[in-house]
């Protein structure tokens, strides 16, 4: 009996924290439009996305050589590392570019993000807005998750040019791949609405995702110093599973009927 | 800059009507009614944990009664449409607990932040009324610094600068005392006493802090086991023949309020444990 009540009242919380957060995500997509709050968005894209930019890069120029690493090595095997190019591109382009920001994405602003809501939340900031009658929605988790959305697909970009120039640096400059075809071959062979979209597609799915999660996890936080590092432990968790998820469903969609 | 406000001159500014709250499965308050003077000081007391913060959170609309009303100024604060209700928040504030400045800004900035919410003043003028709100409250040259550099005191003072930017009709202090050296309480007391007469303002103060709060309080009420247990003016609740009174005024540690949480008999749990 008091299985069955324990396993209703999960149940419950489960659907209601569903609920609750879809609340939370429709307030903070309509709160956009009014000027004080793009103002807010820019400064927070400053913090989101500027300030994830050092990390995103380096991690984009390391995935790139390691891919043209493994790639060449593969390749020249069958004599066909002129090929290096394109599949250093795609693999960047359509996987590893938006998967790989969307997870260092969610390590390093998610959980900041989490974190920065909570104590706002401990702290009774959050509290004091509403009495103040300033919706925090408005004032605090709107800015943030438009910030998110707009920074990461940018990031996720960044990401990916970092990575060809990085494949290029040890498949061209070490290996000695042939610089014209490196170059050529990828041209001709990487397709913008195929390659470069979806990615950008891919990546803004992801960067909704990361952002709601997060925002949503320090909304609800129990505010108190184990509440929050729970929550933030928990975007990370949340976030990561759902992007390696949500790329199979997309690549699957997207890639693998056709 | 002249603004005749036409307020509601009504003899209660705040009146919880049969008020019931549950949190999670727990009764916090069961069926309690309090009025609260307009222009008059109210203290509300009561130990920790007693859910205090919760009935100012009820009182400002951010908690739902399960059953009964809160009125302000004649108005249904639960009843009321959200636009209603952020325009009655307009005219009362509430100093919380840890004071809840804002931290990524100046205590300037923190006093202007409702008044550049809220109003179309221009800068100039702002800066003229926060310089005259943090004066009123001794702070005028911290305005430069960010709250991470103010003491608890200090912090608390601010917050009450920015608690009365937009001279609010009723100012809720949430233990205004909570963790104050002997001084800084001495000067918040003499604030709230103050602020009360020049701006002629409302005030609730929420304390456990007894001895401080009878010396400027009109009125009292004291809290305990989901009920009000007492009520009158600080005269009254001295001279109470209530137990329960006394034994919060005294600070007896047992008494109709136990001492003991609720538990099993001991020697019970005390055998149960070693068998
Ligand atoms: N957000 C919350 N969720 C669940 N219970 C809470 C929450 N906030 C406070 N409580 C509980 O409600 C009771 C009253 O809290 P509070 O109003 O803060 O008491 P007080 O201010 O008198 O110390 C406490 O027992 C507290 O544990
Ligand atoms: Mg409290």
């Amino acid at each position: 009996m008091s299985f069955l009540h324990d396993l209703g009242r999960s149940t419950l919380q489960k659907v209601s924290s569903v609920g609750a957060s879809s609340i939370m995500l429709f307030g903070a997509l309509f709160a956009f439009p009014k000027w004080k709050n793009i103002k807010l968005t820019i400064e927070q894209m400053y913090v989101v996305g500027v300030q994830s930019l050092l990390i995103i890069m380096v991690s984009g120029l390391f995935i790139g050589m390691v891919m043209a690493l493994q790639g060449y090595t593969i390749l020249v095997n069958y004599g066909a590392e002129g090929s290096l190019g394109p599949m250093v591109a795609l693999s960047i382009l359509r996987e590893l570019g938006p998967v790989v920001t969307a997870l260092l994405f969610a390590g390093r602003a998610g959980s900041a993000l989490t974190a920065e809501i909570g104590l706002m939340k401990a702290t009774e900031q959050l509290s004091s807005l509403e009495m103040m009658a300033v919706d925090p929605l408005r004032r605090v988790i709107s800015p943030r998750f438009w910030a998110g959305v707009i920074s990461m697909p940018m990031l996720a970009l960044i990401f990916s040019a970092v990575g060809i120039l990085g494949g290029h640096v040890v498949g061209v400059d070490w290996l000695g791949v042939d610089s014209g075809s490196y170059w050529s071959i990828m041209q001709s062979t990487v397709e913008w609405n195929k390659d470069v979209v979806n990615g950008v597609i891919k990546s803004i799915v992801f960067a909704l995702v990361v952002v709601w999660i997060a925002l949503y996890k320090g909304y609800s936080c129990i505010p108190t110093s184990e509440g929050i590092s729970k929550a933030t432990t928990q975007t990370v968790v949340f976030s990561s599973l759902s992007i390696l998820g949500l790329d199979f469903v997309l690549t699957a969609l997207m890639f693998g009927i056709s | 800059m002249v603004c005749i406000v036409s307020k509601k001159m009504s003899e209660h500014i705040v009146s919880v009507k049969n008020m019931t709250f549950s949190r999670a499965e727990r009764v916090i308050y069961d069926g309690i009614s309090l009025e609260v003077k307009t222009g008059k000081i109210t203290a509300i007391m009561g130990p920790s944990g007693i859910g205090k913060t919760t009935l100012l959170k009820l009182i400002g609309g951010q908690l739902t009664p399960d059953k009964g009303s809160v009125i302000f100024q004649g108005e249904d604060v639960h009843g009321v449409s959200r636009n209603r209700l952020y325009e009655l928040r307009r005219k009362m504030s509430m100093l919380f607990q840890s004071g809840a400045l804002f931290t990524n800004m100046s205590v300037f900035d923190n006093v202007a932040f409702p008044l550049r919410e809220h109003t179309k003043l221009d800068e100039d003028i702002i800066r003229t009324v926060v310089m005259l709100k943090l004066e009123a409250v001794g702070l005028r040259g911290a305005a430069h610094l960010q709250p991470s550099e103010l003491s608890g005191g200090m912090a608390r003072r601010a917050a009450l600068a920015r608690a009365i930017a937009l001279d609010p009709d009723l100012i809720m202090y949430d233990e205004p005392f909570a963790g104050q050296d002997p001084i800084s309480m001495g000067v918040l007391v003499e604030l709230i006493k103050s602020l009360s007469k020049a701006l002629n303002v409302t005030s609730i103060v929420v304390t456990h802090d007894v001895s401080e709060v009878l010396t400027i309080a009109d009125y009292v009420y004291i809290l305990a086991n989901k009920k009000i247990i007492g009520e009158g003016t600080p005269e009254q609740i001295k001279d109470s023949e209530s137990e329960l009174v006394q034994q919060f005024l005294n600070g007896n540690a047992d008494g109709p309020v136990p001492f003991h949480f609720p538990a099993d008999n001991i020697s019970d749990s005390l055998i149960g444990a070693k068998a």
